[in-house]
Formats: structure tokens, C-alpha cells, sequence
């Protein structure tokens, strides 16, 4: 059947692209890096590491072996979980500081894009059926806007005026100090606290894309000729629209949101960083800052899965949507 | 009381670069069971026709004139009713189903959306209608799972044609149904329709710019030039002796083998139909005439008596210089 | 009887229509016809240019901000360091410093002023980079076909899954950090959308019948790409480059508030990086802010504005009808 061709055939894309962005990975912080791998990796601000666990270290990891060999171990390293360890977290395995900071950016990632997903899809599907009404001309002025601008600095401004001047919100981090004297209910509020101008920062800034998306989307939609069948048949506008126009124009929307991931993930580093939200973003920045390049390796790697996954998601749902493709 | 009634029909699009009429002042009637056909060049207006009966147009547009459908004025029909009229009062069949189906809905769900919207039968009934519309095009009842894409472009146009007969209406308008199919496949097409057409006693309105498939399938025949009616009649008798010098130029494009009259070589017309924004003065067709005379770029001809149940917009016509001229006093 | 008709259709029997309003070209060479022709094609996109409001503002704002960045260029540096920094501390806007004062004492307004620079720089120059890469595996990939464009698409999907972000950051970090760096990092993380974007144009130019006659005349493979393909293709990338300038003065904003911007040069995300840094926002001070960030968001906006413009000049079907 077309469909089972259609999904191995992605899977087997998938892995490619993995195995591929492995390679990359490897080469880019073993190979071509400055300096010997081992220095490279194990070195980094602030580490200190006593001189037996660093020669732990190079024989767990095999950085003394040739690029082959090294090549080798990595791939099974990989494969099992072993990403390295942090210089900056004293050795701490990449892996278990993934842990950590994993759960607050799926939070934060996870609310924001479902708010702006169902906002910006909601405003551009109002816009493009009412082109040119004021609904229309406000939203593509005020998404125009957002599109411009950087994601962190609408967060520092928004953290300037909601929490420094009205002093609504705190003013960064993911908890306050006192969480572990905290029963449950408070500590959702807390969270729920730190949460919102982040999540109200990213929400706003990926807002513009998709409403500029879906909206130009709809309206080449309502350019086909099925539309006017539809309307012809007698049914009501509404059923125009939304059995018609949106069920076909959220196809290359899927498709283009699935390829934006990549800069959702861009802003939600940026922003953690700018209320200091202890999530994978701010954690980026901190390898950035003490040259932990171990961790900014698997930070790469993980990154780079997550969009690969990600994608992959959402080619499966378009061949859900469009029966189109299941064929070749 | 005609099925169709167009009184004086004209149609504007607003565009950005001015005023478009497209149509300027047509008269047609269409009695039940009588198939109208309406031809003419690209752009003359047909088309934009087709789509004013059910008010299918742009919002911007600006339709006046009188659409009498079954002896009520669409144009004057509040949403309501409009949407009822739609498809179970007149229905269109498209040119090219490929883009007139939606590509993701399964071809049998939109013909039951047809029969479902208009309250004739729900769920399982309207698809099993849908199945029986399809077996009467001539489809197997299987394809009503099969999605356009599925389909070649015979058995799409057969699924439109379906579909258009779906409410059972009073009207149906083909809208260049068999242009963009195989010559095979559009004596196929052309067959069904006649067929469906006699059966089901339909009134049609048969839009196309070849007009030998219209001298086959029409009772009368009316031809269009710069959005205007410049000739009309019974079908084999337009087509054999026509009046208009547009028309002879149409039939002539269209040589039928074995004709003697098509002995010498098919000859084109030469030039373009005129920009609808720039119509020339007088009789829009002078620029183009191989006949065309002094009073022509300067007296805008209207449909004179030309013979037995016939008119054309030409002064050549007997007796029409005089009648224009009078009429211009 | 009527009077024997004359031959009125002896001449050319065109009626009139919008051919007319060009005037004929004078009888020259292919040469010569072409470029008559591109040249009315130029002035018909300008009219329609013109018409488009958002396009129109988008460019004067653009004008405004390179006027800006000329006068930046020769302007006085002083106010730049921070060692000769007169002002108070963290003062907001008055008359003597019209954007008020960073932590250091330094006018945000002298500040801003020649971040322009570096800002737009940075981002014209990443643009070239992306339009030079982009375009050339676009056509190439689109216009040969076959293997080569399968392996150019891997490799273009493979840069499109990356995370710009990830990528540049690992770069700026392995390889040092540098105006020169920022920039290459930024060309070569957004080449692949303009890949795609052009590579779909030329398939869609390379069906067109003109193309198929040129072939079918023995035109060869180059000249079909400059002459008939290119040419065609040409409106595409450039509503591309216009936006991809935008997306590139966004990444240098982003990248220069990590950290990993030029260390030495001050571009409008390098201030932000200071400002944050500086604790502008938990001070309250709000214009050292401002002034780079709507800077930025200015000169972001005019472009995207344009490029929409373009777009809609390009693709009818996006035109109000």
C-alpha cells in the first residue's frame, strides 16, 4: 500500500539525516576542532577536574584512540546513551544534566508553540477569508511586527515592564529560592509564575509566523476551483471554509510549521537566557560562556534529533492529511 | 415560463486597474428542456455568465440585470434562498474536474455533500445516492472511495457531471465540459450528456468555443463576442448559414470533414478579441470584419430579424442599416 | 442594397489592446529587443511597486536608516569608548543625551548610531554569501535534475534540520569569534530555504514551452541557464534576498546577544548583549533598550515589507483581484 511505502520511506530519510548529522557532530567538535580532543573537550572554564577522573575520562571515551577508532567508540557511545561529560558540571555525564534542564523547556516550548499554533492559525484563517476587512489590515500590521522583532528583546521588555516596573511577575529563574518549603498547590502557582512571561514571550514572537503562514496559505487555497464547487453546491459559508478551504490550506501549513522548528528553537534559547529560566536554552548559554564543549556537543546532537523527530511527526500527520502523497 | 430568463444582464468586475465589463446587456431564454448552447472566444464572457447565474462572482463584482430562474430573480434572492436554489435549481458542471474536485475529500463524500446539504437524504442514503448518480454516468460504484487524483480525466468529468445532477435541478450549465478532455473521450462525454439530458428532460445551457460540439448537442445556439449576444437562432441552421461575419469566421475554424463547404483550408480569424476595457466604437467586431463597411465603426448594431427565429448584431443583416439608422435619429 | 464592403480588414486587424501602449520596439538586433523589453518589464514593475503601500514605506524606512549608517560612517567616534565616557551613568533620555545614557556613560544615541554599521554589514554581507550558495545549488539541482539533485536535496534537507542556532553557536565557539566568522556562520546556516525556494522555481521554469523550443533548437545547457532560465528565476531570488536580509540582521542580533558576536564591534545586538548584561532590564532602564531594539525591528520591518511587496508583485495570485 502506498502509505506503508510512504512511512518507511520517511523513517529511512530520518535515520539518514541522523546518522549524517552524527558524523557532522563528530567532526565538528573532534576533528576539525582546535587542538586535540582531549583538551578540547575536557578542558573548559571553571572545570575541576582532578587529573585521575580527566585520565578516567580519555579511557571511558577512547579520546586518545586515531579518528577511526575514536569514531567507532562515539558511535556506540551515542547509541547507548553516553553523550560525554561536563566540564563545567565537575564530570557530571551530559546525559543526566539533560535530565535536568530537559522538563522546563518542554514546558515552556510546549505552551508556547500550542498558544501561538492555535492563535496565529486562528488569526490567519479569520485574516485570509476577511482579506483587506480592518481584522485583516490590524493583523498583518501587528504580526509584521513581532515578525521583526527579536524574540529576547520583546522579553526584556516585557520583564522590564511587567516585573521590574509593576512588579507582577518575578523576575526570572524557573522557581523561586523557597520551593522546597512549598506544598504542591503553591509550587504550581510558582511555576505557573516564572512561567508566563517567557511563555508570553515566545507565544508573541512565533505568533507572526504562522498567522503569516496560514493566512497566505488560505487565501491561494481560496484561488482553486473546488472552492467555487463548494460554494456552487449551496452550502453555507462557514462549511466553504472550514470543510473546504482550511482542511486543504493547513497542508503546507504542517509542512512549513514542521520546517520553522528549527528557529522555535532559537528563540526559546534566547529567551531562557533573558529571564535566566534554568531550562536546555539557558544551559546552552552556559556552555557557551566556560567553552564546555562536551555539553554544547550533545546539546547539537540533541537539538538536531528533536527536529529530526519532530519533522518526521509531521510528515507522518501531512500523509495522514493529504492522500496525495501516499501514492508515489 | 422558461427555465432560464436573462434580461439585459450585465456583469463588471472592479479590478485594480479600473472597470471591467465583461458582459454588457444579454438577453436569453431558456425553455424546459431545451439545450442552449453559447459560444464564443476566450474572455467574450461566457464563462463570467455561467458563474453569474448563481452568483459565483467576487464579492466586488456588479451584476444587474434580471437572472429569472424558474420565474424568480436570483439576483434579488436573499442567502437563504440563494443557497437552496444553488445546485438543486441550477447546477454547473466545470471545466477541468481535476481542479473543480477538492483533492483530499473522496469523490463519493462530495457528491453526498451535494445531496446532504439539500436536505434530500443523509449519511448512508446520500451515499448510496452518490453511488447510484455514479452508475448512471457510467462509473463502477466502487470509484465513489477513490479520491480525483485517483481518477483519469474522463471519469472525473463524469464524476462531475454526477454530482451535477445530484438535487435533481431544473438547469444544468456546462461550462466547457469537454475542452480540456482527449477527442476520444469527449464524443464520450458529449454522448453522456445528450443522454442524460433527453432522460432526465433537463433544460442546459452548454457553454463552449467550438462550435461544432455545439451544432451537435443544441437545440439553439447563440454566439458571443465582447459580452454581448451578436447572433442567435436554431442550432443547425446558425451553424450552416450564419448570419453574423463572426460566426462564418467560428464555423469556419471548425472544418467538418467531408464537408464541401470546408474544401478550401480552415481559415483563423486574425487579431484578438478586444480588451473588455477598450472596446472599439460602434460595432465591437469592425476592427476584425473582413465585411465591414463605413457606418460600421461608427453605429453600435443591436440583434435585428435576420430570417425565420433568428437574430444578428450586424448591419449587413437586410434592412438593419436602415433600422439603425432610424433608430440613432 | 448595402454598399460593397470595404476591406477594412486588409491591415493588421489588432484590436486595440494593451500591446498598444508600449510603442513598438525599433527594429534591432535580439539584442537590442531583449533589453527594450526588460527594460519596459523594469519600468512595469516599478509602477506596479509604487501602488503597493507597504512596499513603499518599507523602502522609505530603509532609506532613512542608510542615510543613518552614511552619516555613522564619518560621524565622530568619541562618544564610543568607554575609558573617555563623560555622562552619568544609567540616565534616561533628556536633551543633552536624546536616548539617554548605558552603564558606562555613554549616549546610547552615539551608540546606536554606529551599531547601524556593523548590524546592516553584517547582514548584507551573510546575504550575499546565502543568495551566492542558495541560488547556485537551487539551479543547479533544479535545472539538472537526476542524481546530482537528489545528493544536492539530502544535503539541503540536512541543512534545514539543523537548528540554525545550534549550528552557529558551535561554529562561533570552535572557531573564534569574529566579524568575519559571524558572518560565513550566517550565510552558510540559511542558504538551504533559498535552495529549496529557487530549485522549485526553476523546475516550474524549466517546463515552460520557451525552454523546451530553445532545446529543441540545440541551445546548449549554459546558454539555456543564462538566458532563458536565469532570467525567469531572477524575480524569485530577489523577493528572497530582500527577506533573507531581514532573517539575516535577526541571527547577528541573536548571535551577538550570546556572546559570540565580534568582541571588538558594536552592533545593535551587541548593545542589547551589554544591556542585558548591565541588568538594563531589572533597572529599569528602558531607552537603553529601546533605541537598538527598535532600531533593529525598524530596519527588519522595512525589509520583510519590501519583500512582501515583491512577493505579491511576482505571485498574482496573492494580488487583490
Amino acid at each position: 500500500m502506498g502509505t506503508r511505502q510512504y512511512v518507511i520511506r520517511k523513517i529511512v530519510q530520518a535515520v539518514i539525516t541522523l546518522v549524517a548529522i552524527l558524523v557532522f557532530n563528530f567532526f565538528l567538535f573532534r576533528v576539525w576542532s582546535p587542538g586535540d580532543p582531549v583538551t578540547f573537550l575536557t578542558r573548559g572554564q571553571g572545570a575541576q577536574i582532578s587529573l585521575e577522573e580527566r585520565a578516567e575520562l580519555i579511557s571511558e571515551y577512547g579520546l586518545d584512540k586515531p579518528v577511526f577508532g575514536q569514531f567507532v567508540e562515539y558511535m556506540e557511545d551515542t547509541a547507548t546513551g553516553k553523550l560525554g561529560a561536563s566540564s563545567f558540571y565537575q564530570g557530571e555525564a551530559v546525559t543526566s544534566i539533560f535530565w535536568r534542564f530537559l522538563p522546563p523547556t518542554l514546558l515552556l516550548v510546549g505552551i508556547s508553540t500550542a498558544i501561538s499554533m492555535v492563535v496565529g492559525i486562528w488569526m490567519g484563517i479569520r485574516s485570509g477569508w476577511r482579506r483587506g476587512s480592518s481584522f485583516d489590515r490590524f493583523s498583518m500590521f501587528f504580526s509584521l511586527i513581532l515578525y521583526s522583532m527579536p524574540e529576547f528583546w520583546l522579553g526584556m521588555l516585557l520583564l522590564l515592564l511587567f516585573s521590574t516596573a509593576l512588579g507582577w511577575f518575578p523576575v526570572g529563574g524557573r522557581v523561586s529560592t523557597s520551593v522546597s518549603s512549598m506544598g504542591t498547590l503553591e509550587y504550581i502557582t510558582d511555576v505557573a509564575e516564572h512561567l508566563f512571561l517567557p511563555v508570553l514571550t515566545l507565544a508573541l514572537g512565533y505568533l507572526g509566523e504562522f498567522y503569516l503562514l496560514m493566512r497566505s496559505s488560505l487565501l491561494d487555497v481560496l484561488g482553486e476551483d473546488y472552492i467555487t464547487t463548494a460554494r456552487a453546491k449551496g452550502l453555507l459559508e462557514r462549511n466553504v471554509l472550514n470543510r473546504h478551504a482550511v482542511r486543504n490550506a493547513l497542508l503546507p501549513t504542517v509542512t512549513l510549521i514542521a520546517l520553522s522548528f528549527g528557529y522555535v528553537i532559537g528563540g526559546a534559547i534566547t529567551v531562557e537566557v533573558v529571564f535566566s529560566y534554568q531550562g536546555l536554552g539557558l544551559l546552552t548559554y552556559t556552555a557557551i560562556v566556560s567553552k564546555d564543549y562536551w555539553l554544547l556537543q550533545g546539546l547539537f546532537l540533541f537539538f538536531s534529533v528533536a527536529v529530526i523527530g519532530f519533522n518526521l511527526v509531521s510528515d507522518l500527520v501531512y500523509a495522514y492529511l493529504d492522500p496525495r502523497v501516499r501514492e508515489a | 415560463m422558461s427555465v432560464l430568463s436573462l434580461r439585459d444582464l450585465r456583469v463588471t468586475y472592479r479590478t485594480s486597474s479600473g472597470d471591467v465589463p465583461a458582459v454588457r446587456g444579454v438577453d436569453l431564454d431558456i425553455p424546459k428542456g431545451q439545450v442552449l448552447g453559447l459560444a464564443g472566444e476566450s474572455g467574450c464572457g461566457k464563462s463570467t455568465i455561467a458563474a453569474a447565474i448563481l452568483r459565483l462572482l467576487p464579492r466586488r463584482t456588479s451584476v444587474e440585470g434580471q437572472v429569472l430562474l424558474n420565474g424568480e430573480d436570483v439576483l434579488a434572492m436573499p442567502p437563504r434562498k440563494l443557497r437552496a436554489v444553488r445546485w438543486a435549481g441550477a447546477s454547473i458542471i466545470f471545466q477541468g474536474a481535476m481542479h473543480a474536485l477538492n483533492p483530499v475529500k473522496r469523490v463519493g463524500d462530495q457528491i453526498a455533500e451535494a445531496v446532504e446539504t439539500h436536505g434530500l437524504s443523509r449519511d448512508r442514503e446520500a451515499h448510496v445516492r452518490a453511488g447510484d448518480l455514479l452508475e448512471e454516468v457510467g462509473l463502477p460504484l466502487r470509484r465513489s472511495n477513490d479520491y480525483p487524483h485517483e481518477l483519469s480525466g474522463g471519469q472525473r468529468q463524469r464524476v462531475m457531471i454526477a454530482m451535477a445532477l445530484a438535487c435533481g435541478p431544473d438547469l444544468v450549465i456546462a461550462d466547457e465540459p469537454t475542452t480540456a478532455l482527449d477527442v476520444m473521450v469527449q464524443a464520450q462525454v458529449l454522448a453522456l450528456l445528450k443522454r442524460l439530458q433527453r432522460e432526465f428532460g433537463l433544460a442546459m445551457l452548454f457553454i463552449t468555443h467550438d462550435l461544432s460540439v455545439l451544432g451537435e448537442v443544441s437545440d439553439r445556439l447563440a454566439v458571443m463576442y465582447a459580452g454581448k449576444i451578436v447572433e442567435e437562432g436554431p442550432a443547425q441552421s446558425v451553424f450552416l448559414d450564419p448570419q453574423h461575419p463572426y460566426t462564418r469566421a467560428l464555423a469556419a475554424a471548425f472544418p467538418a470533414i467531408g464537408d464541401r463547404r470546408f474544401r478550401k483550408h480552415p481559415s483563423g480569424l486574425g487579431g484578438d478579441p478586444p480588451d473588455p476595457q477598450r472596446i472599439p466604437p460602434g460595432c465591437p467586431f469592425h476592427p476584425r470584419c473582413p465585411d465591414a463597411f463605413e457606418a460600421c465603426p461608427s453605429t453600435v448594431p443591436w440583434l435585428f430579424e435576420a430570417g425565420a427565429d433568428r437574430r444578428a448584431a450586424c448591419l449587413l443583416v437586410e434592412g438593419a442599416l436602415a433600422e439603425a439608422t432610424e433608430g440613432a435619429k | 442594397m448595402q454598399t460593397p464592403p470595404l476591406h477594412v480588414g486588409a491591415e493588421p486587424p489588432f484590436g486595440p489592446t494593451l500591446e498598444d501602449e508600449e510603442p513598438s520596439p525599433p527594429p534591432g538586433s535580439p539584442r537590442q529587443i531583449t533589453w527594450a523589453r526588460r527594460r519596459a518589464a523594469v519600468r512595469r514593475f516599478w509602477v506596479a511597486f509604487r501602488n503597493d503601500n507597504m512596499g513603499v514605506a518599507g523602502l522609505t524606512i530603509l532609506v532613512f536608516f542608510i542615510c543613518v549608517t552614511i552619516y555613522a560612517v564619518f560621524a565622530d567616534k568619541t562618544g564610543l569608548s568607554i575609558t573617555e565616557a563623560t555622562g552619568p551613568r544609567l540616565t534616561p533620555p533628556s536633551l543633552e543625551y536624546p536616548f539617554g545614557t548605558d552603564d558606562q556613560g555613554r549616549s546610547v544615541l552615539t551608540l546606536t548610531l554606529h551599531g547601524s554599521k556593523i548590524s546592516l554589514l553584517v547582514g548584507l554581507s551573510a546575504t550575499v554569501i546565502t543568495m551566492v550558495i542558495g541560488s547556485a545549488v537551487g539551479l543547479i539541482a533544479g535545472f539538472r535534475g537526476g542524481w546530482l539533485d537528489q545528493l544536492l536535496m539530502r544535503i539541503t534537507d540536512w541543512g534545514l534540520v539543523i537548528p540554525w542556532l545550534m549550528l552557529a553557536i558551535s561554529l562561533a565557539s570552535i572557531f573564534g569569534q569574529s566579524l568575519f566568522m559571524i558572518i560565513l556562520v550566517i550565510g552558510l546556516t540559511t542558504w538551504p530555504s533559498t535552495a529549496r525556494l529557487v530549485r522549485s522555481q526553476t523546475l516550474s521554469v524549466k517546463e515552460r514551452p520557451y525552454v523546451e523550443r530553445a532545446r529543441a533548437l540545440g541551445a546548449s545547457n549554459w546558454h539555456l541557464v543564462t538566458r532563458h532560465v536565469l532570467p525567469n528565476v531572477m524575480p524569485v531570488i530577489m523577493a528572497n534576498t530582500v527577506l533573507i536580509v531581514a532573517i539575516a540582521i535577526l541571527s547577528e542580533t541573536a548571535l551577538s546577544f550570546l556572546g559570540l558576536g565580534d568582541p571588538l564591534s558594536k552592533s545593535w545586538g551587541s548593545i542589547l548583549e551589554r544591556a542585558s548584561n548591565g541588568g538594563a532590564a531589572t533597572q529599569g532602564a528602558w531607552w537603553w533598550l529601546g533605541a537598538p531594539g527598535l532600531c533593529i525591528v525598524l530596519v527588519v520591518l522595512a525589509f520583510t515589507m519590501i519583500g512582501f511587496a515583491l512577493d505579491q508583485i511576482i505571485n498574482p495570485r496573492l494580488r487583490e483581484r
